[in-house]
């Protein structure tokens, strides 16, 4: 292939066939108003000049806050090991391995992965990964559509607003027909599931614990979903199923959910981990890459890339989704640190949440003016409902040094008032009466 | 080469048997045969309704996804359940227990439009020359 830039004539051409006049034409369906307006950028400038000045604009960041927000993205200890094994050039590539067959530790390691995200959830089959939280929800919701063929979508409002808002812009030109259900004290509303499920239903999406933290046991909105024949999918939080009942023995036919809490930094805008893992029976349906176990012809275990012809390149317009790669490096990391816990360590870190954020609703339901919500029980996060406006709050908690949760009214109308609270095994019971402490003193 | 007298067939290697309003559909013994190991196989649904050449099914073996095209037009009256479990009954026996599924066909000058046993005898004998 020669690296010759396209002449004038080549252009021309090109735009003559498809019957444009000018490149510009091109892109005239972007608003002038958001088109650059020169490309006669500034002198360049020294990597000395450039570094500082991007210092300069990182130190804006408020940075070492004590960090009590959640909502779906949490801040949890990642070991060393886990950046200096993820880190090795072996790994060390964000891609899906296109020569599977020469790939064998990278395909040992994702086989691992899987295998982790099947014991997490209780179920059988488990994809290598999907982009995050958000795409696997809206695969594991088209997944659903095509398998019964129906388009009616139920829809937990306990669902993190996020994946809501994305799987209504992924779908907003299929016909896809949604209702929200509302929650109610914490809980989903179990007469309104009822009200709505019916047999144009292809899915009832549920998020565990939900995006208020309430834990629930969804056994018997399940059982009522599959006497109508459309699919339970449940939203998880991985870290959490250390403790609490899987999707497998609720009876859920997909789980899925974000693998940041996995030894993945937080970090805006990713790169995160999208899990999902199904039933057996949908092995065919579920979309992705499946790594699979085999022998070679010496008998020797190995590894493939199997059941392919489900996806894109294979199986075209027809594949089960567009989705053809993996977040290889993100789900590696997970792989790592989930083994380097161990089952009882992940336990114990699931019980280490668990006990300090109920020792954290002790210390804040001694501040006054503060009253945390009980109705239902939580994992590892929960809701307090303050005097004053959250937003307000959690400003004059920025200077005092906490990130203090967050602000519910951003995305429930009607609770301005309300504060989201996580506190992962990182906050020290110091750090929790300090909060308490300085919530007092801002209120 | 298996090739039926008493069946009907497409260029596209599908077979279909009349049995009064309904016809039992499948791909032939050269498809199966050129196909190898079958592994799985996506059937329409019941209910469905077919439009001739209009592709109705997918038959995956071990390297390949291969479309399957209907041969009639008309309305899926029943599907074959054992090919979920036991696709291989496609490999062992492509004219009986290896069907697909059966339609309730909507017109019947369609059949015109297929090639009878012999035709098709000579059809592949072109293709594999």
């Amino acid at each position: 292939m020669s690296y010759v830039p396209h002449t004038q004539e080549d252009i021309q051409q090109m735009l003559s066939t498809i019957g444009v006049k000018s490149v510009a034409d091109l892109f005239k369906d972007i608003p002038a108003s958001l088109r650059p307006k020169s490309f006669n950028l500034p002198e360049s400038k020294s990597e000395f000049a450039v570094t500082a000045a991007l210092s300069k604009l990182a130190f804006k960041n408020a940075t070492g806050l004590i960090n009590f927000v959640g909502g779906g993205f949490y801040d949890h200890f990642i070991p060393a090991a886990v950046d200096a094994l993820a880190g090795r050039s072996e790994f060390y590539t964000a891609y899906t391995p296109y020569q599977p067959e020469c790939s064998q530790g990278w395909l040992q390691a994702i086989y691992e992965y899987q295998s982790i995200i099947c014991q997490l959830t209780g179920l059988d089959i488990s994809n290598a990964s999907l982009y995050d939280g958000g795409t696997a929800l809206f695969e594991a919701m088209m997944m659903a559509v095509r398998h019964t063929g129906r388009n009616k979508v139920i829809l937990d409002s306990g669902v993190n607003l996020i994946y809501r808002t994305m799987l209504y812009t992924y779908t907003s030109n299929l016909s896809i027909e949604f209702v929200e259900i509302p929650v109610v004290h914490g809980q989903s509303s179990r007469q309104d599931l009822l009200k709505y499920v019916d047999d144009q239903t292809a899915a009832v999406i549920f998020q565990n614990p939900n995006f208020f933290g309430a834990v629930d046991d969804y056994s018997d909105m399940v059982e009522k979903v599959h006497e109508f024949g459309a699919l339970a999918i449940a939203c998880v939080y991985p870290v959490s199923l250390g403790m609490l009942k899987t999707p497998g023995e609720m009876g859920f036919d997909i789980a899925c959910g974000e693998g940041q809490s996995l030894g993945i930094p937080l970090s805006f805008g990713g790169p995160y981990l999208g899990f999902m893992a199904v039933k057996s029976q949908f092995v065919r349906q579920i979309p992705g890459r499946i790594v699979g176990a085999t022998v070679d012809s010496d008998g020797k275990r190995g590894f493939v890339l199997t059941l392919q012809t489900r996806e894109q390149h294979i199986r075209r317009e027809r594949a089960t989704s567009n989705i053809c790669s993996n977040e290889a490096l993100c789900a590696l990391r997970a792989a790592i640190f989930v083994s380097l816990l161990g089952k009882a360590g992940f336990k114990e870190l699931a019980r280490q949440n668990y006990q300090k954020s109920e020792f954290a609703k002790e210390a804040l339901s001694r501040v006054k003016g503060v009253q945390v919500k009980r109705s239902s029980p939580t994992f590892n996060e929960f809701t307090v409902l303050l005097p004053c406006n959250a937003d307000t709050v959690v400003q004059r908690m920025i200077e005092k040094g906490f990130a203090c949760g967050f602000p519910l009214g951003r995305f429930y109308k009607g609770m301005d008032n309300y504060l989201l609270i996580a506190v992962t095994e990182k906050r020290t019971k110091e750090e929790i009466q300090r909060l308490a402490d300085t919530l007092e003193a801002v209120l | 080469m298996n090739i039926p007298k008493n069946i009907l067939y497409t260029k596209e290697h599908e077979w279909a048997r009349i049995e009064g309003k309904v016809a039992f559909v499948g791909i032939t013994d050269y498809a199966q045969h050129s196909l190898g190991d079958i592994t799985f196989v996506e059937l329409p649904k019941v209910g469905e309704i077919l439009k001739q050449s209009a592709y109705c099914a997918t038959v995956e073996s071990v390297k390949a996804a291969s479309d399957v095209y209907a041969p009639l037009s008309g309305k899926v009256v029943a599907v074959n359940t054992q090919l979920a479990t036991h696709p291989e009954l496609i490999n062992q026996s492509a004219y009986e227990a290896g069907y697909f599924y059966s339609v309730e066909f909507l017109n019947q000058a369609e059949q015109s439009n297929l090639m009878d046993a012999a035709s098709y005898q000579k059809y592949v004998e072109g293709i594999s020359k």
